[in-house]
Parts: structure tokens; sequence; C-alpha cells
């Protein structure tokens, strides 16, 4: 039953990711004009004019001729054999500039999720088990305010006083010796000093809302009459939270999954440009402005590919984890 | 409000507070409710605040919000004093202390100093004309100098010596109405796609679920770029405010659509709804007239928790230079202004607008909780 769910669950996603492929062209085909326009515009800033031949001549090249259907096929079935196609601006096919940029986004939002979980767990217990004491007043707040401030606004002041009072830019994954070395020891021990910064503030919100989560689940669970009955049979406190009501509290927890792993894609975008990492957020906007579509498609569509299988694990753990949840 | 009932002492006021229960008419029920929710009061206070300086930010604000001044580039804020302490004695009347403007010969940084000399402020003082809404021209201002050609700036100046405190004021006219205008439009998509899902079901509610699923499952802000980035640039300010609201408001209505589907499916055959189909009610009285007042307070309650994404939403793209466009002035677009970590070491008030944010964020949050909290009074 359970792999036939997930089988079907998993065949699901082929239209999912057609449809998405089908968005993810159309946006980069919105903008007025296309690469060709922009590259002119910025050529004609420095006084160097293309004449018309040309124009026409590097249009064809592109492929930027031809009607939108046969663009967008082309497209996809290069997609198929795993050729992004070319970035008109950097020159270079589209994969050698995606996938270590994606890799690191994907290792970051990883990282935010356990920073998530490592410190909503038990905050969450906490605030419910102390419920109306002054720690769970404190979590509260900090959760509210966690929630209310945007992801670049914290990044901001904590790179604020990181100049200011530290004297140190905390932006980037790397320091400057190790940006372009190959990967060694060294060169991870960097990496991790640097996430810190990243992850607190793209967890910060997902966090406060898990600890409101967590804090009302256990808060129902705590009241009803198996707790009791388990606490005049004389188990300890701890056993006795941890081992029943913590457990069927958790349950909401793991299908947050599904939401918290595309928020943190997504979000990333915008803390990546903020803090200047070296993930997919900056290169894509970058790559949206100047109309480099072959770059700027393959980010919109793995990005999107991305959320589409982070719903799929949280739907397929939320089965396993737990056998009342009908998988039909 | 049984329990006011329950526990009150005295048997007459108890009856009385019975009858009013009995008789008091859903909203009232609500009210009540909401009203014990003490952050959800300090919510709409200072969301109301919000929306009245929204109203009237050209009273607010003390300058013109454009006006660039080459003599206050930078210039630290001022705390306005009410306690003056002259030769005569104590008076109460607010003012700043003035500050002078000082260029380090070596350096050439320039820096500012407090003058000792007073700058006296007068409240609904006459300060520069200017037409209010475009309508009528008038030199109201809530504060203003005494003296026509003193300057002061509450939360400082930017790179431009612009007045930061009136670009904030003017900023919450457009931050804080691109939410409402936003939940406007995700008012009626999710009502109509929701609603149609839920009350059909059947194939139409399996096609509408899927697409609110794969709306639901793109990533919002990727996408939300790439639709930003499709703007051309020099389209003009009310034209740009539409688009991003439309951009913005394009994933609002997934989640109340949800909301909608599963109360019309949950409430399809609730006796009255069944009574009013047998008595021959027609189809769109029976959703508008007997199925959708019993959801307003729902639907109220999460238009306003979507209200503060938009409001993010919008701070974003402007911050990163996709959404809104100088000279439009909005919170985000004043954060942009902080962007550069050079600027905001020397210049911290540039954040203030972000503190707007954050404010208003979890003032609409404190208020939806509220609202869902009371929006079933028959509940408890």
């Amino acid at each position: 039953m359970i792999w036939r769910y997930i089988v079907k669950r998993i065949i699901w996603m082929v239209p999912f990711l057609f449809a998405v492929s089908v968005v993810a062209f159309l946006l980069i085909q919105a903008p007025p004009g296309d690469y060709l326009t922009t590259y002119i515009a910025k050529l004609g800033e420095s006084n160097e004019v293309l004449d018309q031949a040309t124009i026409d001549n590097l249009r064809r090249r592109f492929g930027l001729d031809q009607p939108l259907y046969v663009q967008y096929l082309k497209w996809v079935a290069n997609l198929l054999q795993g050729d992004f196609g070319m970035s008109f601006e950097w020159r270079q096919p589209v994969s050698d500039l995606v996938w270590e940029r994606m890799g690191l986004t994907f290792m970051l939002s990883f990282a935010t999720l356990l920073f998530t979980w490592a410190v909503a767990f038990p905050i969450g217990v906490y605030s419910a088990v102390k419920k109306y004491s002054i720690g769970d007043y404190v979590a509260t707040t900090i959760g509210f305010i966690g929630l209310a401030t945007p992801n670049f606004l914290l990044a901001l002041i904590l790179m604020y006083i990181g100049v200011v009072y530290f004297g140190t830019d905390v932006g980037g994954l790397f320091s400057n010796e190790y940006k372009n070395a190959p990967w060694s020891m060294g060169k991870v021990i960097d990496l991790l000093k640097h996430l810190w910064l990243p992850v607190v503030v793209l967890g910060t919100s997902a966090t406060a809302s898990l600890i409101r989560i967590m804090r009302a689940n256990l808060l129902d669970e705590l009241s009803k009459p198996y707790v009791d009955t388990a606490r005049a049979k004389g188990l300890s406190e701890f056993w006795l939270i941890m081992k029943y009501p913590v457990r069927v509290a958790l349950n909401p927890f793991i299908s947050t999954i599904g939401w918290v792993l595309p928020n943190l894609v997504s979000g990333a975008v915008i803390t990546a440009i903020v803090l200047s990492l070296p993930t997919a957020g900056p290169l894509m906007l970058q790559a949206l402005l100047s109309q480099d579509m072959f770059l700027a498609g393959a980010f919109v569509l793995l990005l999107s590919s991305l959320t589409v299988i982070g719903m799929l694990i949280s739907d397929i753990l939320l089965v396993l984890l737990d056998p009342r949840v009908k998988y039909e | 409000m049984s329990e006011l009932a329950a526990n009150a002492p005295l048997p007459a006021q108890s009856d009385k507070k019975a009858d009013e229960f009995a008789y008091a008419s859903q909203w009232q029920l609500t009210w009540w409710a909401f009203k014990k929710h003490r952050l959800a009061m300090i919510g709409l206070w200072v969301i109301g605040l919000m929306y009245l300086i929204a109203i009237f930010s050209e009273f607010f604000a003390p300058d013109d919000p454009f006006k660039q001044n080459r003599r206050a580039v930078f210039h630290p804020p001022q705390m306005i004093h009410l306690i003056d302490r002259t030769d005569d004695g104590l008076r109460i009347r607010p003012y700043v202390w003035e500050m002078k403007r000082e260029r380090d010969p070596e350096t050439l940084a320039v820096s500012y100093s407090p003058s000792g000399d007073k700058v006296y402020l007068r409240l609904f003082g006459r300060g520069e004309s200017y037409k209010f809404w475009g309508l009528w021209e008038t030199d109201l201002r809530l504060l203003a100098t005494v003296k026509p050609r003193d300057k002061f700036f509450i939360f400082g100046a930017d790179r431009l010596g612009r007045d930061m405190f009136s670009r904030v004021m003017y900023g919450t006219r457009i931050s804080m109405s691109i939410g409402l205008v936003g939940v406007a439009i995700s008012l009626i998509l999710g009502i109509t796609l929701g609603g149609i899902s839920g009350y059909y079901g059947g194939r139409v509610d399996v096609v509408i679920q899927r697409l609110i699923e794969f709306v639901l499952s793109l990533p919002t802000i990727p996408i939300w770029l790439a639709l930003a980035a499709s703007l051309p640039p020099g389209w003009p300010i009310v034209l740009q405010y539409f688009v991003i609201t439309l951009i913005v408001s394009l994933i609002g209505w997934t989640e109340l659509g949800r909301v909608v589907r599963g109360r019309f499916l949950a409430m399809k055959n609730d006796d009255f709804v069944v009574a009013a189909r047998l008595d021959g009610a027609s189809e769109p009285r029976i959703i508008f007239r007997h199925m959708l007042p019993s959801l307003t307070s729902h639907i109220i309650a999460s238009l306003t928790l979507a209200i503060p994404l938009m409001i993010l939403a919008e701070t974003a793209l402007s911050f990163l230079g996709l959404g809104l466009q100088p000279p439009a002035i909005s919170w985000g677009v004043l954060l942009k202004e902080a962007q550069n970590i050079r600027s905001i070491s020397q210049a911290p008030w540039l954040f203030i607008p972000g503190g707007f944010v954050v404010v208003a964020v979890l003032a609409f949050n404190f208020l939806g909780d509220g609202m869902r909290d009371a929006a079933d009074p028959y509940g408890q």
C-alpha cells in the first residue's frame, strides 16, 4: 500500500514539473525584448553600435527569431538530456554555472532546517510545559519578533553589528583565500565558520513559527487523560512528557518540512543577495535583470523542483510516521 | 461569556448579564470575545494609528519628502524635548537642540554637533504649503518650527538631506495600502474559486484544488522576482503600484481559497442550508445570503493575517529594486537606502523604516490572532 502511494506521488510529480517548466519559460519570456535588446542597449551606453545584419545574425544564432513554442520545445528537449543551454552573458554552459550554486543553496537550506529543529524543539516543549512562566513569555516575544522581521532586515542588522562593533565583514560564505580554491578540508572548515550567520538569519522566522506550533500541539496533548494516568502510575515527569505527549505533538512538526524547506529555499534568495552568498539567489537576480533567459530559466526551474521535492518528502514522511494519515 | 453568567455573585446582575448575552447579536458577541484579547486590542490601536498616518501623511510630515538639502546630508535624528528650562523658569513647549554642521579640515568628513541653541516647535503649526490629497492648498502641519527658516529632523536625514520622518510618513501610505488592495484582490479570487470548489465539489473541486496546490508549490520569491523583473522600468508609479500589488496577491489567494472551501464543504449539508434548499432558494441566494454571512468573521480574520505577508513582500521586492522605484516612497524603497553597509554604519537611523515594517506586521498578526479566536463566538 505504502509503496503504491509513494509511486503514485512520484508519478504525480511529472505533470507538476511539466507545468513548472511552462511557467518558468513564460516567466523568463515575459519581459519585453530579449537578451539581445538588453545587450544592444548596454553596448549603446559605451557608444558601440551594432549594424542590423550582425543583430539578425546573433538573433538567429541564439534561436531568438523562432516562435515561442519552438523555443520552448527546444529548451525542454535539451533539458531532458541534461543540457540547460548556454548563458548569453557568461558565454558558458548554464550547467557549469548552476550546479555548484544549487549545491550550496541546498546545503544552506538543509543546515537551516536542522538548526530550526534543534532550536524550536526544546524551546517549544519548554514553553508548553512551563506555560506562562517568564521563559515562556520571553520565547513567545522573541518568536513574534522573529516572525515579523523580514530576513533581509535581520541580515542587515547583524551585518551592521558586525561592522560597527566587531570590525569584520560578516557577509559571504568563504574567506577571500578560499573563494576560488578547490574543495579541501580547510575550505570546509572555513565554510562552517561563515555558515552560522545565514543559518540564523534564515532560520529565525521558521523557528519562531515552529515554536508556536510545538507549544500549541503539546498544550493540547498535556491536558488529555492519558497523561494523568501515566503520572498517577508514578512515571517521572521528564519521561512522562517525552514518551507520550511529545511524540504525538511531533507529528504536525514533521508535516511542516513540506513548507519549511520550500520557504527556506525561496527565502534564501533575498538573504543571499544581502549577504552576498555564492548561492543561487544573486546570480538568478542578475540573470533575470539582464534577461539571460537560459540561466534564469534554469534557476527558476531548479528552485521550483526543489520545492516540489520538499513537499514530496514531507508527504511521504508523514505517511511513514503516522499510520492514521490516510494515503489515498 | 457563559462563565460570566455562572460565576457572577449577584443573582440580579447575573440575570441581566445572561439576558444581554442571550439577546446579543453575533457581531456583539464577537466584539466582546475580541475585547478580552489584550494584544489584539493593542494591535487594533497601532493599526488604526498607522492608517491615520497613511490617510493624512501630508499633515503628519513636517516637510516635503522629496526636498533635498545639501546642508543636511546624514543629519542625525533629534529628540523632541518638552520641558524647556529657561531663565524665566520651566515652561512646557516642544523644542529640539539645533545641530551645527562642521567639516573636518583634513579629512573633509562632515560631522554634526549641538550648537547650544534651541529650535522651538509648535503643534498644529504652519509649515511649507502643500496640496492636501492633491485637492486643496494648506500649510497646516502636525509639527512645525516656530521660525519658518529652522529645520528639524526627528528621524534624521538621508544621503540627500531629505527628512526621513516625512519620508516614512509618506511611505506608510503606500506600504499600508498595498496590503489592503492586495487583500481585496485575493479576497475576490479566494472566495470565488474556494466557494465554487467547496460548494459544487466533484471534478471542479479536483481541478481547483490541483491549481491551488500548484500555486502553493511554486517558490514564492523566485517567482515574484521573475515577475517583477519583467516590468518595464519606465512605467508611471500608479501602474507600478498596481502591478506589484497584483503580483503580491497572486500567491495570497490560495490560503483563503482553502479556508473558504473547507468551510463550504463542512456547511453544505448543515440543517439551515438544507432547509433553504428545500425551501426552493436559488443557488446564488443560498451561497450569498445563507452561507457567506456565517463565514464573514473567519474571512476577515484570514484577510487580516494575509495583509502582513503582502507588506513584507512589497518591502522585500522594493528593497531589491524590483518593486516600486523611486520617486515612489514605500518602506521598502526607503530601506533600499540602507542596503549599503557603509551608509548604515554612518547613519544607522536609515533602519527606522524597518522598525515600522516590524511593528505593522506584528500588529496585524496580533489583530488577526485575536479575530480568529473571536470569530466563532458560539464555539466555546
